[in-house]
């Protein structure tokens, strides 16, 4: 067994710190059920979006709300994020200077916080529009799904701020290492759970 | 053997490959639906088709999933949630469409 080799999901350790990659093999894999289970979680909401979809009772319907550009920017937002946090990562593992690392965590968090600004933005229009959660069981589904995906962006950027501030504290030590690398995991998926967003859910009520 | 300083080189590429093909993906889908070239069936196929694409993308340059021997149990767990996901997920669906139409 070399400490080359991927023991975990997500960026691995290997070579350059041996101690904490042999640690983080189990502490990153009980992350990993969390993720998949909350990947049970997001599923099933999908699946009762697509049933809700046609009850609308004479209210908003999917065409008349979304927007596409809104809905692009904010793809682009969380995208460039998950590539700016797998930056961090890489700065990490290769132990560049705290300031590289904690500049990618900065850009990551700073755009995760835009995607939020531009989704609240959104939702605030649909309530001007009239579309609130209980109008119609579309809209209960949808309040349901998209904002629960915002809530996970939201404690997601929390999380950044705080495994900065324990950058700067306690420095890179092995604990510290292995929630990082938990950190981008759940970053990670996150951009996944909005990839079906978009297409399940924006881009299909936008198709005419 | 390739030393931290290679390593590091390929998985900035890694990286970037994976952020190259998940934007060209996202813009593919949201062109197609843009610029309405097919029927709305097709384009619904090639949206759903497209996003299943970017999230093997996703899994195999940003969470570094891949079909090689070490990591196994991570992969046969994201092949079960997978299996899991897919019963419920078909099952409500096939269920609840068959009571609407029962119910109209």
């Amino acid at each position: 067994m070399s400490a080359d080799e991927i023991r975990h999901a997500g960026l691995n350790l290997g070579v350059t710190d041996a101690l904490t990659h042999e640690q983080a093999e189990s502490d990153v894999f009980g992350f990993w059920v969390f993720l998949m289970s909350d990947a049970v979680m997001f599923a099933l909401l999908f699946a009762t979006y697509g049933v809700m979809l046609p009850a609308t009772v004479g209210g908003p319907t999917p065409s008349s709300e979304y927007k596409l550009l809104p809905a692009f920017l904010e793809t682009l937002a969380l995208l460039t994020s998950s590539f700016t946090f797998g930056m961090a990562s890489v700065a990490m593992k290769h132990s560049a200077s705290r300031r590289q690392l904690l500049g990618w965590m900065g850009v990551t968090f700073v755009l995760g916080i835009a995607f939020l600004g531009m989704e609240l933005h959104d939702f605030a229009t649909m309530f001007g529009d009239g579309a609130y959660p209980t109008r119609s069981g579309y809209l209960s589904s949808f309040f349901a799904l998209v904002p629960l995906h915002g809530l996970h962006v939201f404690f997601g950027s929390i999380w950044i701020v705080v495994m900065m501030v324990q950058v700067l504290t306690f420095g890179l030590d092995v604990r510290v290492k292995i929630n990082i690398l938990r950190l981008g995991l759940f970053w990670h998926f996150l951009d996944i759970v909005w990839i079906a967003i978009f297409s399940v859910v924006y881009l299909q009520g936008l198709i005419r | 053997m390739s030393g931290p300083h290679n390593s590091r080189r390929e998985e900035i590429r890694s990286y970037l490959t994976g952020y190259a093909l998940a934007l060209a993906l996202t813009g593919a889908a949201f062109a197609s639906v843009h610029w309405r070239s097919f029927i709305p069936a097709t384009t619904l196929c090639i949206v759903l088709g497209l996003a299943l694409v970017q999230m093997v993308v996703h899994f195999r340059y940003f969470l570094h999933i891949s079909l090689r021997k070490s990591a196994r149990d991570d992969l046969l767990l994201i092949l079960f949630s997978t299996l899991i996901v897919t019963l419920m997920v078909s099952g409500t669906l096939v269920i609840l469409f068959n009571l609407r139409e029962r119910m109209m």
